[in-house]
């Protein structure tokens, strides 16, 4: 990978990442983030979806008439999902369970049609696909680490095991059960900007 | 930026259109076994539950084949239907059927100890859609063994709590018939129910229309296997 797309791929890691700096997304970054593993399943189909979406219509942006380039895209990223959806549905069907409508959805996640529309059509496939696969990997990111918190300290387990020593309750310890309620996502998402922008001063706007 | 002609969108799109709508088809056909296979372990597992026996997808075939020691299909009139087997039938078709056509499965347990319970399947409606599950009776076909219950996509957080255990532990022990043999089925009431009595369980606050559909769906769905029960009751 040339360094040109090895940046293309770590940007949406931290100063361009679709949630945290452009708030792309957020709607499913609080849905299914309650339990680890719904969250790691979503960001893997997210990624999955973008980068494959990226790849064809970078690969058909020449034939693609700019009239109807929006249905065409729609059309690619609704089908990526559906298969997404029925595998999901075929090989882990209790996440899929878990995940219900939010599979669908990602058809409207914003950072699909926004990555095919920047720069999908415009580039050629390999670094587009190099996009999306970045993009949707910087989407997981974060909703694996607010998973991580909120099913750490609001069930007491990571991945369904159970990590609170038994001592730690009989101690007085109690899950934080705001964790589970979806305010407590973006309240974590608020805290993962906080800190990503007092590390990265260029992402603070000038008064 | 070039033009396309009217004539090159217009084959464009039913062109791409055909190919992705073949691509799903073959797609859905290919993985058709594998998510049938999935909906048939949930349904033993729901099956299980009604019996008190959680099992876990790995497990539900074993303990399925463990505990449901019998199936059989029953009509309106409580007589035997033969030649039907009880776990291929889908309630939600029969359902639709005239009454005196519908065939009804009727699960047997048997446990370590020797008892029985009888499982039936529930199916109706609530708020914003379907509900479903399975209740258990003791070998009187009177009272209530277990209970399990699901939705669609009832509200969280109030409908959608008819899923969980203590909303269905109340039903344990309750009865059906009155006199034994006047069919009164079992009322989920608003606003506080005496835990004593036996035709009553407490309804979901802010739940209103699914606990309604509920008590409906155990009252239409018992209803049909009333002959059965009272001619098998021990």
């Amino acid at each position: 990978m040339s360094s040109k797309n090895l940046k293309l791929f770590t940007i949406p890691f931290n100063i361009q990442n679709p949630v945290t700096v452009q708030v792309l997304g957020i709607c499913s970054a609080l849905a299914v983030t309650v339990k680890l593993m719904p969250a790691i399943v979503m960001g893997l189909s997210v990624t999955v979806v973008t980068a494959f979406s990226s790849l064809i219509i970078s690969a058909m942006r020449d034939y693609i008439p700019p009239r109807i380039r929006i249905i065409v895209q729609l059309v690619i990223v609704a089908a990526l999902v559906i298969l997404v959806d029925q595998l999901l549905r075929a090989f882990v069907y209790d996440v899929s369970k878990a995940l219900s409508v939010y599979v669908g959805l990602i058809i409207t996640n914003c950072i699909i049609m926004g990555r095919l529309e920047a720069f999908a059509m415009g580039n050629k496939p390999w670094p587009s696909f190099v996009d999306g696969l970045g993009n949707g990997a910087g989407y997981a990111m974060i909703l694996i680490i607010i998973g991580f918190t909120r099913e750490l300290l609001g069930s007491g387990s990571l991945l369904g095991h159970t990590m609170i020593p038994k001592a730690f309750y009989g101690a007085g310890y109690v899950n934080n059960g705001m964790m589970i309620m979806p305010p407590m996502a973006l309240i974590v998402v608020g805290l993962i900007i906080w800190i990503q922008r007092s590390k990265n001063p260029e992402l603070i706007e000038s008064k | 930026m070039k033009n396309f002609s009217n004539t090159y969108i217009y084959i464009f799109s039913s062109v791409m259109v055909i190919v992705v709508a073949l691509l799903l088809a073959l797609a859905a056909l290919q993985l058709k076994p594998y998510q049938d296979k999935n909906i048939e372990v949930e349904k033993k597992q729901n099956i299980l539950a009604s019996i008190n026996i959680i099992a876990t997808p790995a497990n539900a075939a074993e303990l399925y084949a463990k505990y449901i020691t019998n199936s059989y299909v029953v009509n309106t009139k409580g007589e035997h239907l033969d030649g039907i087997d009880a776990f291929r039938v889908d309630i939600k078709t029969e359902l639709s059927k005239p009454k005196e056509e519908r065939a009804l499965p009727v699960y047997v347990s048997t446990f370590e100890d020797g008892k029985n319970a009888f499982v039936v399947p529930l199916r109706g409606k609530g708020l914003w859609g379907p509900l479903w599950g399975y209740i258990s009776f003791e070998k009187d076909l009177n009272t209530i063994f277990g209970a399990n219950f699901d939705h669609q996509g009832e509200t969280p957080g109030l409908g959608a709590e008819i899923k969980e255990t203590f909303f269905q532990k109340p039903f344990i022990g309750k009865k059906i018939f009155e006199d034994s043999t006047q069919f009164v089925s079992i009322k989920v009431n608003k606003g506080g129910v005496d835990p004593n009595d036996p035709h009553a369980v407490d309804a979901i606050s802010g739940g209103t229309i699914t606990s309604k559909g509920l008590e409906a769906m155990v009252d239409s769905c018992l209803v049909l296997y009333k002959e059965y029960f009272i001619q098998n009751k021990k």
